[in-house]
């Protein structure tokens, strides 16, 4: 075993731990902290595939940002252990098979493919900076702009509804 | 035992690396304490430590001792495994941003290998962005120590630095991006090297002159990530006891400690990396003079230390300090007589003074100025610092869009 496979399995092994005991845990503070574990997990992921630029922003905005956010947002509201409701059989059911079949198609999916360590090296030429603004800004530059003005126009909508109304 | 050595000397050199440069960050940690202490009694005229050993230059090893056998008491009701994360957290991520500095441009050879100074490889493209990661999870040891102690005044110390690590990360990120644009590069060794295009120039060629904007934002910005005063309200001992560690003794105490002031060294790499030139000397190249400026800093201090210490009262004093003055005198004659140890240590000296310089600002505005309120904080770093810092983007874009159409080449 190359000791870029062993870092994988390890990171994997994170990502999928993280993941099971984000559902697990009972406490919200508990799954945020599983969360930060598979965002930085897959940012090593990314990191193993020569995407740098990708790895740091993964862990920038996910890691950083957006998973600081939840934590002072369960903060904030002091949240407590969730109660656990049992399932209904309803939901149970055809969740159960929907798992079954999703795990299905990925394990057919991983069988067929004859390269899958190949998939790797594909990156190339988006995994540099270089190649990520040449892409951002030059070939896909109008639908990238238009993002932009829709988070734009998301944002002020969230500022005008979080705002108290005038008395 | 040979083979395996010369099969895995990269892996070797690395430990070794890691584990000196541990040693070194924790040692001048230690002695950070002291000169903090020391700077701060005489800016409000005290005397500061001075009675374990000459000069109190034993006091933080004292520290050390009582902070490893003080008692550690877990408080009832605290989420025991958050409890003990968040110290580790914090200190963890704290020591891994320092392994990204670049310390010096030049590879040691030994033993036919090339040793660059600083851990991280030579090559890292994504220096400044990595640094940043580390960064945006450094909160989180803080915000986790507040909540998890179960107590009102850790979790208000929580909140506050989460809210306020949110609101500078962004006047953060944005001052340095001016900087990024001139150099074209996020690797640290580009940007400094992007400073040496004129080397006649000297000290006028550095990003600070173009980039005084960026700077001041940046600094600011940094001094409020690593929660230092005037930015120090996790922690305000006049309304939250102690903030987020009022609940943490002993050891765990001395890990939120060593974290804090590990950033605050790694502030002052980057301050002087990105926007003072590195380890490029202030003087114009042509000055070959300038290269026995190292000597004659250390000779001079080194001899003032010797005199001090003859005339100092205890006997101790009187054998310990003019022991260390010999040894700083020869090390600076060392260099005078060897040119090319002279010639290595140029960059490396130039680099450390410029982080002791920024050290220096940061104690010194702790005891100057006082502690912002939460409302003139969080004002401050939105509507003044993030303006400021766009504004600095588009001016330094439209400076290099100048430049390439009309610029004269």
């Amino acid at each position: 075993m190359t000791a870029p496979l062993a870092v994988f399995f390890v990171l994997a092994a994170l990502a999928v731990i993280g993941a099971v005991n984000l559902i697990l845990q009972k406490h919200p503070i508990h799954s945020a902290l599983s969360l930060i574990v598979v965002m930085v997990a897959l940012a090593g992921l990314y990191l193993l595939m020569g995407a740098e630029f990708v790895a740091a922003v993964q862990i920038i905005v996910y890691g950083g940002a957006i998973m600081v956010l939840f934590v002072l947002v369960i903060m904030l509201l002091n949240a407590g252990i969730e109660e656990h409701t049992s399932i209904s059989k309803l939901a149970g059911v055809p969740g159960l098979l929907l798992v079954a079949a999703l795990a299905g198609f990925i394990a057919a999916t991983i069988a067929r493919s004859t390269d899958v360590v190949q998939a790797a090296q594909q990156t190339g030429d988006m995994s540099s900076t270089k190649g990520i603004s040449n892409m951002l800004f030059r070939d896909f530059v109008y639908p990238f702009e238009l993002t932009s003005f829709l988070i734009l126009v998301a944002i002020m909508g969230a500022v005008v509804l979080a705002q108290r109304e005038k008395s | 035992m040979s083979s395996f050595l010369s099969s895995n000397a990269e892996l070797i050199i690395t430990l070794v690396k890691i584990v000196l440069l541990l040693f070194i960050v924790l040692t001048v940690n230690a002695y950070l304490t002291w000169f903090e202490r020391k700077v701060v009694a005489h800016i409000q005229s005290r005397w500061g430590p001075h009675r374990v050993g000459p000069h109190g230059l034993l006091q933080p090893l004292a520290d050390g001792v009582k902070f490893l056998f003080k008692e550690d008491p877990t408080p009832a009701g605290v989420d025991k495994f958050v409890f003990y994360l968040a110290p580790l957290l914090a200190l963890a991520l704290a020591m891994t941003s320092i392994a990204i500095i670049p310390f010096g441009p030049d590879p040691i050879h030994l033993f036919g290998h090339d040793i660059y100074l600083g851990i991280a490889p030579p090559d890292l493209n994504i220096g400044i962005l990595a640094l940043f990661a580390i960064t945006a999870l450094g909160v989180y040891g803080i915000a986790l120590a507040g909540w998890s102690s179960n107590s009102k005044y850790p979790l208000l110390g929580g909140l506050r630095s989460s809210a306020q690590m949110i609101s500078y990360e962004l006047a953060l990120t944005m001052s340095v991006v001016g900087v990024l644009l001139m150099a074209g590069s996020f690797n640290l060794r580009d940007i400094i090297n992007a400073q040496a295009h004129h080397p006649e120039l000297g000290i006028l060629g550095w990003n600070v002159w173009p980039q005084i904007l960026g700077f001041i934002c940046f600094f600011i910005a940094a001094i409020a990530e690593t929660n230092r005063a005037p930015f120090d309200l996790p922690e305000a001992e006049s309304e939250l006891v102690a903030g987020f560690h009022t609940e943490y003794a002993s050891f765990k105490f001395a890990m939120f400690f060593i974290a804090e002031y590990t950033s605050m060294i790694t502030v002052s790499c980057l301050c002087s990396i990105m926007f003072f030139g590195g380890w490029l000397s202030p003087f114009p190249a042509s000055w070959t003079f300038t290269h026995y400026v190292p000597s004659a800093i250390l000779i001079s201090f080194g001899l003032w230390v010797i005199w001090d210490g003859i005339r100092y009262e205890t006997v101790f004093g009187k054998i310990i300090l003019p022991a260390a003055g010999t040894a700083i005198t020869a090390l600076g004659a060392v260099f005078i007589s060897f040119p090319d140890i002279n010639a290595f240590i140029q960059a490396p000296f130039w680099l450390l003074s410029k982080i002791f310089i920024f050290l220096f600002v940061y104690v010194w505005m702790r005891g100057t100025l006082p502690r912002f309120r939460y409302d003139q904080l969080m004002a401050f770093g939105w509507k003044l610092l993030l303006p400021v810092s766009i504004v600095n983007v588009v001016l330094t874009s439209f400076a290099i869009l100048a430049k390439m159409q009309w610029g004269a080449k």
